[in-house]
């Protein structure tokens, strides 16, 4: 019995070095690390394709690209953005915190935790090749959009598959992930943490993997069943066979709609840490936005045909697919409304994350509002395919996504490193980044109602002013992450170190451990009282 | 009140987005003038929900403002540790909820009379029925009940001048104050028909019909583009919908039915054509149809597009030719021209083998081209 | 070292964290040559058959070395019980997500059955496909208005698929037999039922490769046949893949429980094993129903 115990001793405290510490670990630490090191390098890629995006469209004219190149670009763009930036952002940050947050040793499963982890490079090494065959002679590039829809995905040449198998490598990658963190929540809390002690972000990972792993197997089975249709002569989506090109839309969207509510999620939870530790006041309604965010998930699964109000639905379904979109706003609005109340009467300072926190609540009830504006099906009519839902997604999926985790970063970065980033550089990077968001996307709204289709590598005159400003923003936006990412790198290679309390007003079990933290987390079972 | 509260909405945000953007009415900030009941419904719900959604940002950014302001640490504020056991703090939770309910039931409600308006596609023997086809990158308008049938195609810069992107070839004519019945399909891809001016848009679905419909009250050109991603020129693939009185209609309507059967009397002709009819006639083709990708000089765009000057495909086998003019190449951008005449497809056919320096000599006939039309399709089966 | 204590010194240390691993990485390795092999082998690009194979042999070893890393684990009572906890929700979870994943294909089916086919046919409030349909009566079976894949016959469900169904629930039947065995540490028992279910198993695949055979020979009911084609292809060939799938692991477990690897209180392996079992099982019946018999 005690050369078991002893072994197991020294194993915990072996800590591995070089290569072996980086590719074959089992530390929820060093995972999240990777995580968040691949999320940027994706943030820069799914940038440079917009830059190259909104270069193109700064006038009228075909200049830069091809339209082919533009169209597979975009569809590069949000892939990468969405499965290669934010999800592995915020499921780096998942791997960090939880431990942390719920007093356990580390992931509840730390080989799949790596396994999750290596998908993912695999997965965006497929995605970067769909995107690079085409010049290889592999046929034609996808110039389909990140929504694949058939007949358009059947015609286009191998690249296609590659896409294909890019996501199901990036799906399973997500279902593993999120069966560790669904798994470890539900077992590796401290004891004494009951689920209604269980802090914020967690919930929302909760809430957030279980949506994914009941979504994404449905993408996996539609982009399947469109590789059949592709290779082995199957009608799913082909009229002409009995099927229909819709079925692979509602595959799509039944996956698509949560998939917007697993990116604001997590951001949310991370947002829902940051006002409460600078207004020096607890979350206001702590159970309400538990409800609120299982609620948000519930409806959010049932929703989905709201992209596709001009498939021709019948006045039925069209009517409860709109009230049922339009609802999410109450457990959406109960989450904002629980932010501004923890705000209120606090005790503000306002440090890098707060700033961002404090932006995000305006930016994204905007985003949000626009929302609501397309759910509304009649005047969806006008607004749907246009540059009008281009605007109201990039101010959901920045506010609501990219956002919160920058501003998880700068709230965690000293926790995580043990230095603290320079507060006057992180102010600049707020500034800018807002600015360039604001420009960039607000003109868009304009450029939709004016009756700008998406997905366009050419316009009209008409359309030139706004496109202008947006472009002009963008360059802004985008250089405001070079700021970024130098912020990042400086911070962690010879910032300032941390005192302790990093943040005066931060709670929780996360807080109490050194800052960085050891190597393995709680080695001993905090008890909470 | 109601209306009261519509035409406020209206002016508040009318305002707001004047003051943001330039407020010229050529480069527009909002739905072009609405040019039926439809579409007007539509722009007033539109700027209902626009309305309501300005005002609630309003209110949360002032609140947000507000709090930001005066409950600073710098300030000196304590924070209030016992807020949520204020009167606010116990019944916030259920005066949110109820008060979002209320906004949203009203907004979906106020949509309901519109919704059922635009869905309810009116029945009766006096609906125009037009069958709007997508192709790639085209778009076939078929007046059922008429028997005529319009192509029209995008037009390159050089006719189109300011309106490239937005002008066609052939508009899509119709008549005022009738009620139009649009039956959309597709034959390959996905596309939507859009005329921002009709306020709405339906997906073109290959194999299924969906159906929209507009009484059209103003007349006028108005121009929309395609709205559904539908390959390499989902951009090129404009809607110009020209609204004429309903007698300037039925004249166009008679005038197009001639031409269409002079043209059909033309193309059945046993007539033997000379190299020169079939290479104007080609040529004429070619630049409506083939240029947008191929370019007028038959260079292409390598290598997504192909130069056809000096082109194997072009100066191999007439056979081979045809074979990619009717059937298209899979996988490509090349789609099927199958459509096309016999008598198009054969002086498409000879212009190609004779233009840009492609001296084959070959003279195609309509007569070669029906009977190759035979082979290929028996060959492919 | 006997096995009480055992499980005494698992139950008292600390959550077991394992060391730094080679195998996610090969796993990853394993799997991306998987799909860049079929990638480039459905285009007809030969090199991806030789990358498929390669990665078959990988994945094939790497399965061989992980879980036999992870039965050394559990032999040498690494891990206690909140281990164990983690690994059945884990595999409870994942078992959920393949519930998802099926009923994607159950949704399609419905979808193209109840709208898809009626809009087809000129049906309901949007009736103006005929336009493009003109004679096609939309009745299921159909292989769609241009009939593709020409004449077919629809597949029976009182032939074979019954008899199927009767096995697949004898075989739920047998593996819990097999599991009562354990619990009451009877080895025979257990071996014995794990024998018949693996013998169910197989033969089940039998029949149904049996029928395919049967359908694309006599009935011209193929992949290619429309959307009736599709569809039963795509639930069926899934839902016989998964079979396969349990049926090898439960070979896999047959041949730990030959080696006496389970002790009543103890057995996670088996277990996740049962649970696929029956999961596949539930499928097959949802299957029998709305495949065969509707
Ligand atoms: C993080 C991502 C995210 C989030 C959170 C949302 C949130 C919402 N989205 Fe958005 N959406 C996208 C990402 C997201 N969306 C993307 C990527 C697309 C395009 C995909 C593509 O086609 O490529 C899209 C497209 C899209 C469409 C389809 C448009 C079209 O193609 O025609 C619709 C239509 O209903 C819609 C609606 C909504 C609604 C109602 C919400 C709601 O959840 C918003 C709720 C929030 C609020 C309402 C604000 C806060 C609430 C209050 C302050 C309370 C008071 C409010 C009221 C009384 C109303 N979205
Ligand atoms: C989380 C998701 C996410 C994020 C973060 C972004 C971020 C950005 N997106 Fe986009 N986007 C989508 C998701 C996202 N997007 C989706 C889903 C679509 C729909 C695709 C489709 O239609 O199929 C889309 C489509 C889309 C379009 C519409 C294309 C069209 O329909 O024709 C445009 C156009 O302006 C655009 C722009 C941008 C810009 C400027 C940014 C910026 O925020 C990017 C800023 C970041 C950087 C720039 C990176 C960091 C800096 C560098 C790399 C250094 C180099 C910088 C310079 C040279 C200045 N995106
Ligand atoms: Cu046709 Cu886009
Ligand atoms: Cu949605």
């Amino acid at each position: 019995m005690s050369t078991t115990a002893a072994v197991l001793e020294a194993e915990h405290h072996a800590r591995p070095t070089g290569f072996r510490r980086w590719l074959f670990s089992t530390n929820h630490k060093d995972i999240g690390t990777l995580y968040l090191t691949f999320a940027l390098i994706m943030l820069f890629l799914g940038g440079i394709s917009a830059m190259l995006i909104r270069a193109e469209l700064f006038m009228p004219g075909l200049q830069l690209l091809d339209p082919d190149l533009y169209n597979n670009l975009i569809t590069n763009h949000a892939l990468l953005m969405i499965f290669g930036a934010v999800m592995p952002a915020a499921a780096g940050m998942a791997n960090w915190m939880i431990p942390l947050m719920i007093g356990a040793p580390d992931m509840a499963l730390p080989r799949m935790n790596n396994l999750s982890f290596w998908l993912l490079p695999a997965g965006a090494t497929m995605l970067i090749l769909s995107f690079v065959v085409p010049f290889f002679g592999g046929g034609s590039q996808i110039n389909t959009g990140w929504t694949l829809y058939p007949p358009l995905s059947t015609q286009v040449g191998m690249a296609m598959d590659f896409l294909i198998f890019a996501l199901h490598l990036m799906g399973i990658s997500s279902i593993l992930a999120s069966i560790n963190i669904i798994v470890t929540l539900l077992n590796m809390r401290a004891p004494g943490m009951t689920l209604m002690k269980m802090p914020i972000f967690c919930w929302a990972w909760l809430v957030t993997a279980f949506l994914l792993i009941l979504v994404m197997p449905v993408l996996a089975g539609g982009i399947t069943m469109l590789l059949f249709d592709r290779h082995f002569g199957t009608s799913f989506f082909n009229a002409a066979g009995g099927g229909d090109p819709v079925l692979f839309q509602h595959l799509f969207w039944f996956f698509g709609h949560p998939e917007v509510y697993i990116l604001l999620l997590p951001a949310f939870g991370i947002v829902a840490h940051i006002i409460p530790t600078f207004a020096r006041k607890p979350l206001f309604g702590y159970k309400v936005v538990v409800g609120s965010l299982l609620g948000v998930a519930t409806l959010g699964m049932v929703v989905w045909a709201h992209h596709q109000y001009t498939i021709g639905m019948s006045l039925a379904a069209v009517q409860y697919f709109m009230i049922g979109t339009i609802l999410i706003s109450i457990p959406v609005g109960l989450i904002v409304f629980s932010f501004i109340a923890t705000m209120w009467r606090g005790s503000m300072t306002f440090e890098t994350p707060m700033l961002f926190a404090v932006a995000i609540i305006l930016t994204f009830t905007f985003g949000g509002l626009s929302g609501i504006m397309l759910a509304v099906v009649p005047a969806d009519m006008q607004y749907h395919d246009s540059m009008f839902v281009v605007a109201h997604f990039h101010y959901v999926l920045l506010p609501g996504a990219v956002f919160g985790l920058l501003a998880g970063v700068f709230y965690w970065l000293p926790k995580w490193t043990g230095r603290m980033y320079d507060e006057r550089l992180g102010k600049i990077f707020f500034w800018t980044n807002m600015v360039g968001f604001n420009l960039t996307f607000f003109p868009q709204h304009f450029l939709g109602l004016a009756g700008m289709p998406r997905r366009i590598a050419d316009y009209n005159m008409i359309f030139t002013e706004f496109n202008v400003v947006s472009s002009v923003g963008a360059l802004l936006f985008g250089a405001s992450f070079l700021l970024f990412a130098y912020i990042v790198v400086q911070t962690v290679r010879n910032g300032k170190r941390v005192e302790e309390p990093v943040w005066e007003g931060a709670r929780g079990l996360e807080w109490q451990l050194p800052s960085p933290p050891p190597f393995h987390s709680w080695e001993k079972s905090p008890v909470l009282t | 009140m109601a209306e009261k509260l519509k035409d406020w909405a209206a002016r508040v945000s009318g305002t707001l987005l004047l003051a943001s953007g330039p407020a010229s009415a050529e480069y527009g900030v909002n739905f072009p003038p609405p040019i039926s009941e439809g579409a007007r419904q539509i722009y007033d719900v539109h700027m209902l929900t626009l309305g309501i959604a300005t005002v609630l940002m309003v209110i949360v950014t002032a609140i947000v403002a507000y709090s930001v302001w005066a409950h600073r640490k710098s300030r000196g504020f304590e924070a209030d540790a016992r807020f949520h056991e204020t009167w606010f703090g116990r019944w916030g939770w259920t005066a949110v909820p109820m008060l979002v309910l209320g906004i949203d039931l009203s907004i979906a409600s106020s949509a309901q009379t519109t919704l059922e308006q635009v869905w309810n596609v009116p029945e009766g023997a006096d609906l125009l029925d037009v069958k709007v086809t997508g192709h790639q990158w085209w778009w076939e308008y078929d007046y059922i009940d008429h028997g005529i049938k319009v192509e029209s195609r995008a037009t390159m810069p050089e006719q189109a001048g300011d309106n490239y992107l937005r002008d066609v070839d052939h508009p899509l004519v119709l008549p005022t104050g009738r009620k139009i019945r649009f039956l959309h399909t597709s034959t390959d891809v996905l596309h939507a028909f859009w005329v921002p001016a009709l306020a709405f848009k339906k997906d073109a679905i290959p194999g299924y019909v969906t159906e929209t419909w507009a009484e059209i009250e103003q007349e006028g050109l108005f121009r929309g583009q395609c709205a559904e991603l539908c390959g390499t020129w989902h951009s090129r693939m404009p809607i110009v919908v020209k609204a004429v009185s309903p007698g300037e209609f039925d004249e166009w309507v008679a005038a197009r039915r001639a031409s269409m059967e002079a043209a059909a009397a033309e193309a059945a002709s046993d007539k033997e054509w000379t190299r020169d009819e079939l290479f104007a006639r080609g040529e004429q083709t070619y630049n409506t149809v083939c240029a947008a990708c191929h370019q007028v000089n038959g260079e292409g765009l390598p290598p997504a597009f192909p130069a056809l000057k000096g082109s194997p495909v072009v100066l191999g086998p007439i056979q081979g030719h045809l074979d990619v003019i009717v059937n298209g190449r899979p996988g490509t951008a090349m789609q099927a021209f199958g459509q096309l005449s016999d008598l198009d497809i054969a002086a498409l056919t000879t212009f190609e083998r004779n233009a840009w320096g492609n001296e084959t000599g070959d003279v195609i006939q309509p007569q070669a081209v029906a009977a190759l039309r035979g082979e290929t399709r028996s060959a492919s089966r | 070292m006997d096995p009480e204590e055992t499980k005494m010194s698992a139950e008292h240390a600390a959550y077991y964290i394992p060391q730094p691993s080679p195998w996610p990485l090969v796993a990853t390795a394993a799997a991306f040559g998987l799909l860049l092999g079929t990638a480039l082998a459905v285009n007809g690009v030969a090199a991806g058959n030789y990358v498929l194979v390669t990665a078959l042999g990988v994945f094939a070893f790497l399965l061989y070395a992980w879980f036999g890393e992870v039965i050394r684990e559990s032999l040498n009572g690494h891990y206690n019980e909140k281990v164990d906890r983690s690994f059945r929700q884990g595999m409870f979870w994942f078992i959920a997500s393949e519930v998802f994943f099926f009923l994607a294909f159950f949704g399609s089916l419905f979808y193209l059955r109840m709208i898809a086919l009626p809009w087809l046919g000129g049906e309901g409030y949007l009736g103006a496909s005929q336009l493009l349909h003109e004679g096609f009566a939309a009745h299921w079976p159909t292989s769609g208005p241009a009939a593709v894949g020409g004449a077919f016959t629809p597949m029976g469900a009182w032939g074979i698929p019954a008899l199927n169904t009767a096995i697949l629930l004898t075989s739920g039947a047998t593996i819990t037999w097999a599991h009562w065995g354990l619990k009451m540490e009877r080895r025979g028992h257990l071996v014995w039922g794990l024998v018949a279910t693996v013998a169910l198993g197989l033969l089940f695949v039998a029949l149904q490769a049996y029928e395919y055979h049967e359908a694309y020979t006599h009935l011209n009911l193929t992949l290619r046949s429309g959307i009736y084609g599709s569809t039963f292809y795509l639930l069926t060939g899934f839902h016989g893949f998964h079979v396969t799938v349990g049926a090898i692991m439960l070979l896999a477990i047959l041949g730990r429980s030959l080696r006496g690897h389970f002790k009543p209180a103890n057995h996670f392996g088996f277990e996740a094993v049962a649970w696929y079992w029956h999961f596949v099982d539930v499928v097959w019946l949802g299957l029998f129903v709305f495949v065969y018999l509707l």
